[in-house]
């Protein structure tokens, strides 16, 4: 039943029309680690230039989700998926014939903390086309201007630009993060609780800087904070202990969930 | 207003609480103050016993000397010879132990299983408890006569290149052992941050867990070179005994220490100028030590990351 309501939900939410197919769609994906099953048949289809926000309680596997679309999960012993994530309706991410490395130059990722490499503000944005084989300074230049300003720093260390990563402050450090994704031209952005580390002002800038992103990729952020998935977010999806309890466009999960889980999360009465 | 009584209970509690945290203060004073009084008093000891030999040795003459041979006659007080050949042989042991140490590092952190790592990581630690004096004698017996047959046909059965290399492999463990904990103390997501951009595990190693573990690694280095400046029983076995003024690893030369645990084995006069030379030369040991440990301190310092 539940499955059924996300099915419909995938679908009809994320609309048909070519402005808002999906981009990616996970199908009855199920990831293990070791002998415990973290996530149980979860269909999801992310709509392309929107914001998809993951929420529930701690727990639920909404980041264990989103690590299985840059195959991060590969890193480590012992993990595994079962069922599909298809990008552009047409290749298997989770595929054995696919490197997780060119997976990792298509779907970019921003952390929970801000973790700039122990390098220059422009060795930072510069290392995603560094390790792909770029050595043509001028690409890296134009590369590392383009980044920064789309991620809103620009301005900010156009002077320092061989600074190191950690001398800026908690937000700048994070939207250096974002630039250092943006760098390498990624179809999709994984975003794992991007503000969990940093203060309002700095939230409320990275928050912008997310709308405004979303003209040139797609979106999938993880969040603990329900009023950020509200602001930010055009679809929310609800997981509940590995499930996919319910998904649809933010304003109607959030007006009028159709599920009771759902229904007492948002409200408050658990998470 | 007047504090109610409970206030004051309180207050008294935390004078007693005062007193203890006071007589815990002082007793850890004492415990980091005494290492550090230790190592004066050996400076002290040194200096004092050196102040002799320069009653009769110019300064001048002891530091710019090409020749050591204090207990021949007419006696020759240059200690240039003996810092030649530790820095020599020193050399010699880096550039084995650096690199093998490094690489050792990064595979065991970045590359090994656990289940490889359970079973290198102690085989390598298994090498730095072999006693010196075994690595002396290896380095003398196997390791010359093996470079004599194979690459260098000329080389005489006393030489610095030799035991030099066997000291490279004695301080391997050191550095791969003290390397690999500043390489995996580098935060996971920093290392997965640069997975995520599309990199390899070589690169990763290379270009984020290598400079961010630098630190901690260029420690390393500086432990490695203290060790070997100081180490005694390979060189005094296998590298000769005979202060030489050479550049040429493949000659026999004496070290500092070489010279300290020959000279002080036979019976010197107390308080003679040969005595005196053993505690100039640890003396001057003790600087170059020194030195290496301060600058350790600044690189170490120049490289440091906080995350």
């Amino acid at each position: 039943m539940v499955r059924e309501a996300v099915d419909v939900n995938g679908q009809s939410g994320a609309g048909r029309t070519a402005k808002n197919r999906a981009k990616v769609r996970t199908s009855n994906l199920n990831f293990y680690y070791g002998d415990n099953q973290v996530l149980k048949g979860v269909n999801l289809a992310i709509a392309q230039n929107k914001v998809t926000a993951l929420i529930g309680p701690s727990g639920c596997g909404k980041t264990t989700l989103l690590r299985c679309f840059n195959r991060m999960h590969d890193l480590y012993p012992g993990n595994r998926y079962e069922g599909e994530i298809i990008l552009d309706s047409a290749v298997n991410l989770l595929s054995k014939k696919i490197d997780p490395i060119e997976v990792r130059m298509r779907v970019g990722m921003v952390f929970q903390r801000p973790n700039p490499f122990p390098k220059s503000i422009y060795e930072n944005v510069a290392y995603g086309l560094r390790v792909q084989g770029e050595k043509r300074r001028r690409v890296l230049d134009e590369k590392v201007e383009k980044s920064l300003r789309a991620a809103a720093l620009w301005d900010e260390v156009k002077d320092r630009l061989n600074e190191v990563g950690n001398s800026l402050s908690g937000g700048q450090q994070q939207r250096l993060c974002i630039a250092r994704a943006l760098a390498t031209d990624p179809e999709l952005i994984l975003f794992d609780e991007p503000t969990s580390a940093l203060d309002p002002i700095a939230t409320a800038s990275i928050e912008d800087l997310m709308a405004s992103l979303k003209e040139t990729v797609t979106i999938l952020v993880v969040t603990h904070s329900m009023q950020q998935a509200a602001r930010i977010s055009d679809y929310t999806a609800f997981m509940y202990l590995g499930e996919m309890m319910e998904f649809g466009t933010t304003k109607k999960i959030f007006s009028a969930p159709k599920e009771e889980r759902t229904r007492d999360y948002i409200g408050g009465r658990f998470g | 207003m007047l504090p109610s009584l409970a206030e004051v209970a309180k207050g008294k509690g935390r004078l007693r609480g005062n007193l203890a945290e006071r007589a815990i203060e002082v007793a850890l004073f004492l415990a980091a103050f005494s290492a550090v009084a230790i190592t004066f008093s050996i400076m002290a000891l040194l200096i004092t016993e050196s102040v002799g030999l320069f009653k009769t040795v110019s300064i001048v003459e002891f530091l710019t000397g090409t020749e050591w041979a204090p207990l021949f006659e007419p006696p020759r007080y240059g200690i240039l010879p003996l810092v030649c050949g530790t820095v020599m042989t020193s050399i010699v042991a880096l550039c084995v132990a650096i690199p093998m140490g490094t690489i050792s590092a990064l595979y065991l952190s970045e590359f090994a299983s656990p289940r490889v790592r359970e079973i290198v990581k102690p085989g390598l630690e298994l090498l730095s408890g072999i006693p010196t004096v075994v690595y002396g004698y290896f380095a003398l017996i196997f390791v010359t006569p093996m470079l004599q047959r194979f690459l260098l046909p000329n080389l005489p059965g006393f030489n610095m290149l030799s035991p030099g290399m066997v000291m490279g492999i004695m301080i391997i463990p050191l550095i791969a052992s003290v390397s690999e904990d500043a390489m995996r103390a580098v935060p996971r997501e920093l290392r997965e941050a640069s997975y995520g951009t599309g990199a390899t595990k070589l690169q990763t190693a290379l270009q984020v867990v290598f400079p961010a573990a630098a630190s901690g690694v260029s420690s390393s280095y500086i432990l490695a070179v203290s060790r070997a400046v100081g180490e005694t029983m390979i060189v005094s076995v296998a590298a000769g005994l005979q202060p030489t003024l050479t550049l040429n690893p493949t000659e026999p030369a004496a070290t500092i220490t070489a010279y300290i645990v020959q000279v002080s084995l036979g019976d010197l006069p107390h308080g003679s100028t040969e005595y005196q030379t053993i505690f100039a030369a640890g003396l001057m040991l003790a600087l170059v030590t020194l030195t290496f440990n301060v600058m350790g301190h600044f690189l170490s310092k120049r490289y440091r990351e906080n995350y």
